[in-house]
């Protein structure tokens, strides 16, 4: 391996694409309208051509001969690097774009960021994901607002939601010595930054859809290293089951 | 201009090819006609994303995956372009949908059977979008012109929809034995049903004199049929897949393929509701149906409320 | 029992920069932000499109079909204003 920590940053990044366009697949078929079903699987869609992207870019920096689907496909649980936000279950309309409306707040910002990577494969696969990235954050937003502004049920469910997640969001925030590492090569962006500019929005919508951030700070973490939440294993168990039921198999 | 006048306006239209328009007299009878129809369509555009849908977390590759996410979305889409022209009709999307969960209107009975193996995902795109485009094709020259327009729309996307269903097929039939027997078992089980979906022979076909006689519909249940089972024989050589019917065999006088009778006790329990997933189907809308209710009043409330702050 | 049902808009797309807005279908949505939104999701998957404009159903206004023939027909005997009613010599140019 020529460069361990970028290829462990890269992972992170695509396991997060991955893990999220799994749970929002769930959704079709499913949505709460047509228009909204078609929607939602348009973000997923977005996302699992991410996560091709950046396992590609992942595998020819590992250098070991992988292709895309057997680094998605053919990991251990605690080889997955995605944040635990990213995992958690769909829940109800409101619990599904509160995930989706932090996570799009938290890539958005690190997209216009990694542009500038001098990583060139990593600056091209931001550029493209950035137009994406922005068209998902104003899709949720715009959900927030409306959830938040709405009826008192859909205000009550969308609390629900960010006081539900809310113990999720610090973990996207996470460093460790391969993001030190990095920004000292100045090939990635700290995330304390990006952190701001999350922070920011966040307030932004979250005031104009009259919701509340919660106030009790306690953080989970743990899918940065590889330690998961109980979810994680059923996603897999879907995410893998041909690949493992039928191995060496191609389809 | 009297009844009698507008209806002979209106069929000359019928006879001379030209489109009949929302806003156009039509027989009352025509409406009705029409909104059966499509509205059964676009149910069975939305049913159909269920059976599909359920393989999306387990599709084998991100490529797969994403193919079958932009296939079943589509499907969605067509849903949603039928039912818009049924509201040309007067119809009302929401009142349609509880029709079908009441069980009072039909979908194609092909969704209720269950997708098992990965093989039926690329079985279901090669023979059941396969028999689907047959007809939406004839339905692209309907006379009522917003579901001529929309069959247009979906016939250009459905193209994809059966190419990648092949494909798929294609990889497992030239792979291990294993992936070989998984697409014949898949065809084993999708054949019967997928030549049900062109419903019930002629000669008991309720609706389709009149449907013919409106260029609502411009070919028979059984010459749709035998079209697709003429088409088909030679994908499936090509794919080396046998056909489960031991009495397929060309007929040169004819000049078509030869098969044994359809079981219509099946195909008619099915209709009922007996099926092996009716009920699973039409619970799932049904639950997706009330999930979303308080997101669609939230956005009709929120509505209301800016509204009124901007005349405030 | 349809009280949750958003309201009906229509929705016009410009293939490209240069040629008109075309009416494509229709679609539900609780307000026009949303209405565009859907519009791109539903209308616009496959490259269709560089701009959208929705306008609710509700405000589009139609010619009446029962007055077609005096809306209508007074313009088909008037083939003085197409350029093919006019009879030009052979031999003139740029014209
Ligand atoms: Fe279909
Ligand atoms: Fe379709
Ligand atoms: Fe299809």
């Amino acid at each position: 391996m020529q460069d361990q920590a970028l290829f462990e940053y890269v992972l992170r990044l695509a396991d997060d694409s991955l893990i999220l366009g799994q749970r929002l697949g769930e959704w079709c078929g499913h949505g709460p309208i047509l228009e909204e079903d078609i929607a939602l699987t348009n973000i997923s869609l977005d996302l699992i051509g991410q996560a091709i992207s950046l396992y590609d870019l992942a595998s020819e920096l590992e250098g070991a001969g992988k292709n895309h689907d057997q680094l998605a496909y053919l990991r251990f649980e605690n080889e997955y690097k995605n944040v635990l936000l990213v995992e958690q279950p769909n829940g109800d309309f409101a619990m599904t774009i509160l995930r989706q409306f932090f996570f799009d707040a938290f890539r958005l910002p690190l997209y216009e960021a990694l542009m500038q990577s001098p990583v060139a494969q990593l600056a091209a696969i931001a550029a493209k994901s950035v137009k994406e990235t922005r068209y998902h954050l104003k899709h949720t937003s715009e959900w927030v607002i409306r959830m938040g502004d709405g009826t008192d049920e859909s205000h009550e469910r969308a609390q629900a939601a960010i006081d539900h997640l809310w113990r999720y969001t610090s973990e996207l925030f996470f460093e460790d010595n391969i993001d030190e590492q990095l920004q000292e090569r100045q090939l990635v962006p700290s995330l304390k930054g990006i952190q701001a500019n999350w922070m920011e929005t966040v307030k932004a919508v979250l005031s104009e859809a009259t919701l509340t951030i919660p106030t009790n700070n306690w953080k989970f973490e743990g899918g940065r290293q590889g330690r998961h939440s109980e979810h994680m294993g059923y996603i897999l168990a879907d995410l893998q089951y041909m690949q493992r039921a039928y191995p060496n198999m191609e389809w | 201009m009297t009844q009698a006048e507008q209806e002979r306006r209106f069929l000359d239209k019928i006879d001379r090819e030209i489109k009949i328009e929302p806003n156009d007299w039509m027989p009352d009878e025509y409406r009705q006609t029409l909104i059966r129809q499509i509205s059964q369509h676009a149910h069975s555009e939305i049913v159909g994303m269920l059976p599909e849908g359920n393989w999306i977390t387990r599709a084998p590759n991100l490529r797969r995956k994403a193919v079958l996410l932009a296939k079943v979305q589509d499907e969605a889409g067509h849903g949603l372009y039928l039912y818009s022209a049924t509201e040309t009709l007067g119809a009302d999307r929401e009142q349609l949908m509880d029709d079908m969960h009441s069980g009072k209107a039909k979908y194609s009975s092909i969704f209720n059977y269950p997708a098992l193996t990965w093989a039926d995902i690329g079985t279901i795109g090669w023979l059941v979008d396969g028999a689907a485009i047959m007809n939406q094709v004839a339905l692209c020259r309907t006379s009522y012109g917003p579901y001529a327009r929309a069959m247009v729309k979906i016939c250009k996307e459905e193209s994809f929809h059966q190419r990648q269903g092949y494909e798929s097929l294609m990889k497992l039939c030239n792979g291990t034995p294993q992936q070989k027997a998984m697409a014949q078992d898949a065809m084993n089980r999708f054949w019967w049903p997928a030549l049900m979906m062109f419903g019930p022979s002629d000669a008991e076909s309720t609706h389709s004199d009149q449907s013919i006689k409106w260029k609502i519909k411009r070919f028979t249940n059984d010459e749709l049929r035998q079209s697709f089972v003429d088409a088909t024989v030679s994908q499936a050589e090509i794919l080396g897949l046998t056909i489960p019917d031991p009495n397929l065999k060309w007929n040169e006088e004819r000049g078509h393929y030869d098969f044994s009778e359809i079981n219509w006790e099946e195909f008619w329990q099915v209709v009922k509701g007996n099926g092996p997933c009716n009920k699973e189907r039409i619970a799932a809308r049904l639950k997706a149906k009330q999930e979303g209710l308080w997101v669609r009043e939230a956005a009709n409330a929120f509505a209301k409320k800016r509204a009124m702050k901007k005349s405030a | 029992m349809s009280t949750t049902q958003w309201p009906l808009w229509e929705v016009f797309i410009r293939s490209k920069q240069g040629l008109n807005h075309k009416h494509v279908g229709s679609l539900r949505a609780p307000d026009a932000t949303l209405a565009l939104e859907n519009a791109r999701d539903v209308y616009t998957r496959r490259s269709e499109g560089i701009s959208i404009w929705v306008v609710e159903s509700a405000n589009i206004h139609a010619t009446d079909i029962d007055d077609a023939d005096s809306f209508f027909e007074p313009s088909d005997t008037k083939i003085y204003r197409h350029p093919t009613f006019y009879e030009v010599p052979d031999g003139v140019k740029h014209m």
